[in-house]
């Protein structure tokens, strides 16, 4: 058989990316959680705060290390596999690429060597600050990225002279159409991540009866961000769904499963798009409101699949049900948010059990909601890697498929023994839970750089 | 040539030489340490050799981030070809990089058990390094461009001489590493640390020597940059005073002196990598790109060259900064305090 050398490309980027994706769509919300729990402790001075500080910090020092690993990858693999890419983009791309490692990926990596380590080596405040920074730099890292990620959706800025882009004006590049809208919801959707994992954590051990002041202070944290910031992420992305109808409108077109553009759009909640067919097989639909969404009137026309020619349309049936389990999670999000704060607010929160035994199972919504959202907006820009600028076959390395087989063979055994290994750890970390004993005795803090999440991974595997 | 279009791609090659020879030295030694796990046995003393690079290890890797970011930054054409052009050695490279990267945290974790992580440890230090050592042996040798692409085969760095700087840069790395040990811990362990070193310095001598004869040796384009008059003569400083950093640094061993073998050592790479630079100045895919012909726009240039040139001060300040704050001797089992 003969191997595909773009699609092992493809398919390697794609597992690297989704792996790597995790960490930092983890650690943005945490740093800030972390930090914002410094300075709770430093004007409140309740002890419960720090030991809760500590705790974050370590689950937090074990997913950095497999995002920084993780990540250093990626920045090669734009070469290693994606040459062409380098070529006919790299003028406007790297720099933005660059501002990221210059302005986040130092900043991030340099200081938390003083936030895991610097406990009792520098000053309190200092110390603070050291975790401050870490936040700033891991959303500035997201800015980056976000805006290099967005202007290959919805390119601005540039003008192209035989094939190769070239930047004209940083700011369009930068702040191209899709960018504040990617970047909110993107960023949102990194602390309502981190939010939700802090509230199931919480329930976790209300339900099990440990650790209850911590607990409620979690619960209630991760709760609050969770009302709050739900229906926000819903609005912010209903904003993103309207930039890109007017900029890629294949994409939602994919989304919507709506093949005939001189009709008004039914909102298709199942169906097995049948792309051959050019229509939806076993549909369950409302009919037009798919127009009203989109266009804010019943029968309002949006550009349907078959408005655009084969070659230009993105694969369906990837973007329609990725986009639908998305949707899935944030209604989840929304009903656990919102009952709980109705709990809350009837002060039955923290003895509420059944809803607690829910809530405590609630930590993976948003990383499937982040993969999902990923994977509607990147697959739905197929088959364009920069779109209408460069498409994914033209953009591949000449390397021999051989090659690119071994080294996706590589990958996927290595990332999957290390990477299972590591969110093993974490999850026996949290079993064992914020220890009183850490915060009190001075020879417990940690003393060995990075080893604060291995003295918390030795502590979880039940050594003393 | 305009002065923009003429010394923009200067001060970035300037620029990414500069991170390169910072990575070099920084993750220089602490993959050093890595390299020296199968030399020491004893479990509490891998635990001090392990501390006294934990605090840095993260952001010495990130320079490893900016080489490479900013070679697509700054020389997207060059990027595009040497990564393809290397792809096997830069992927292995990377894979060993994770596995000793996550060995930092997950070998406290596994304790008792952590021989797994022990030879994690090792062995992704040793691998990442011998595949960098590949990549600058590949570089050199040279590769295969038709039409602005990458167009050798996917073994074309299977051969005796990037083979051969692959291993000579395992030694030279685990000198670097045993001059730090020295620097930085104390008792029986620095005592191991200066006789390894000894052994290795000798060793990097000989490496050195035989590269230096091989290069001109195989490639003419860089004996014809040598051993051409007045070149020899302007030149010659470079070997003299790598023989004087040697000899530096034998008498540090000997001496029993705290920091002048691991300095000396910088010195010996350092002066090492200026004499790469000499040898393949101006091309950077050597033999048939310059840096010219593969730079960015200036546009493209120019904007990040005015991130870096406000980032890098603050950023060699903060790393300046967690060093001091670890600064000091590590002692066995006793950590950071």
């Amino acid at each position: 058989m003969e191997l595909d050398p773009v699609l092992l490309a493809r398919i390697q980027f794609a597992f690297t990316v989704t792996f790597h994706i995790i960490f930092p769509s983890f650690t943005i919300g945490l740093a800030a959680f972390i930090a914002t729990l410094l300075i709770r402790w430093r004007m409140t001075g309740r002890e419960h705060l720090h030991r809760l500080a500590r705790f974050w910090t370590k689950i937090f020092a074990v997913s950095f290390a497999m995002g920084v690993v993780s990540g250093v990858v990626m920045s090669y693999e734009f070469g290693t596999n994606w040459s062409h890419f380098s070529v006919a983009v790299g003028n406007v791309v790297g720099p933005l690429i660059g501002y990221e490692v210059l302005t986040a990926f130092f900043l991030e990596a340099t200081f938390l060597g003083v936030m895991l380590f610097g406990w009792s080596r520098v000053p309190p405040s200092l110390h603070v600050l050291s975790a401050i920074l870490v936040a700033i730099g891991t959303s500035l890292s997201a800015f980056w990225i976000l805006a290099a990620n967005s202007w290959m959706q919805t390119p601005a800025g540039h003008e192209i002279r035989d094939g190769i882009a070239y930047p004209v004006d940083w700011i369009a590049i930068i702040f191209n159409p899709s960018f504040p809208y990617r970047f909110a919801h993107m960023f949102t959707a990194a602390y309502l991540t981190t939010s939700l994992v802090v509230l199931a954590v919480g329930a976790r051990y209300l339900v099990s009866g440990r650790f209850t002041e911590e607990a409620k202070t979690m619960l209630r944290m991760g709760l609050g961000m969770v009302a709050i910031l739900t229906p926000l992420q819903m609005y912010i992305g209903d904003s993103s769904g309207l930039n890109t109808e007017k900029y890629q409108p294949e994409k939602i077109a994919a989304i919507e499963a709506h093949w005939d553009g001189s009709k008004p759009g039914d909102l298709v909640l199942f169906a097995i798009p049948n792309e051959a067919q050019e229509r939806n097989d076993f549909a369950i639909t409302i009919p037009d409101a798919s127009s009203l969404l989109i266009t804010h009137s019943w029968d309002g026309l949006f550009p349907g699949l078959k408005d655009f020619p084969r070659n230009d349309r993105p694969p369906v049936i990837p973007v329609f049900f990725a986009f639908r389990i998305m949707v899935g999670m944030g209604v989840l999000m929304l009903i656990i948010g919102w009952v709980g704060a109705w709990l809350w607010a009837r002060r039955r929160l923290f003895t509420t059990k059944w809803y607690l035994e829910i809530a405590q199972y609630a930590w993976p919504l948003g990383f499937i909601a982040i993969l999902s959202g990923w994977y509607t907006t990147e697959i739905g820009r197929q088959p364009w890697v920069a779109y209408g600028i460069l498409r994914t076959v033209d953009a591949a390395s000449p390397v021999a498929p051989s090659a690119v087989l071994t080294t996706l063979v590589l990958f996927l055994i290595v990332y999957l023994c290390v990477f299972a290994i590591g969110i093993y750890y974490i999850n026996r970390l949290i079993d064992h839970g914020p220890t009183g004993a850490a915060a009190a005795t001075p020879q417990a803090l940690p003393s060995r750089p990075l080893s604060a999440a291995g003295e918390a991974a030795h502590e979880a595997m039940g050594g003393e | 040539m305009d002065p923009i279009t003429l010394w923009l791609p200067i001060v970035w090659a300037a620029l990414i030489g500069t991170a390169v020879a910072l990575y070099v030295i920084l993750d220089g030694f602490d993959l050093g340490i890595g390299i020296l796990f199968p030399f020491e046995p004893n479990e509490s003393r891998r635990d001090t050799m392990m501390n006294s690079v934990a605090p840095f290890w993260d952001g010495n890797e990130t320079w490893l981030v900016l080489g490479g970011g900013g070679l697509l930054v700054a020389f997207p054409l060059a990027y595009s070809v040497i990564m393809p052009g290397l792809y096997l050695p830069i992927i292995i490279m990377l894979l060993g990089l994770v596995f000793r990267g996550v060995a930092f945290e997950f070998r406290w974790a596994a304790k008792p058990k952590h021989e797994l992580w022990d030879n994690a440890f090792a062995w992704g230090s040793i691998v990442a390094t011998f595949m960098q050592g590949v990549v600058l042996g590949g570089f050199l040798q040279g590769i295969i461009v038709q039409n602005n692409a990458f167009a050798g085969g996917p073994l074309d760095w299977f051969v005796p001489f990037p083979l051969f700087t692959g291993l000579a840069l395992i030694v030279g790395y685990a000198l670097l590493a045993s001059t730090w040990l020295i620097m930085k811990t104390e008792g029986s362990l620095a005592d191991d640390a200066r006789s390894w070193a000894k052994r290795l310095l000798v060793a990097v001598v000989v490496l050195m020597v035989i590269i230096s004869l091989w290069t001109p040796l195989a490639f003419p384009r860089i004996a014809d940059r040598w051993f051409v008059w007045p070149n020899i003569l302007y030149l010659s400083p470079i070997p003299l005073l790598t023989a004087f950093m040697a000899v530096l640094c034998w008498y540090g061993l000997r001496t029993k002196r705290e920091a002048m073998p691991f300095i000396s050592t910088v010195g010996l790479f350092l002066l090492g990598y200026l004499g790469l630079v000499i040898s393949n100045a101006p091309y950077l895919v050597p033999p048939s790109l310059t840096i010219w012909e593969t730079a960015a726009v200036p546009e493209s240039q120019i904007f990040t060259l005015i991130g870096v040139l406000i980032m890098l001060p603050i950023i060699l300040g903060y790393t300046a900064f967690v060093y001091w704050t670890f600064r000091g001797k590590v002692r066995e089992g006793e950590g950071y305090h």
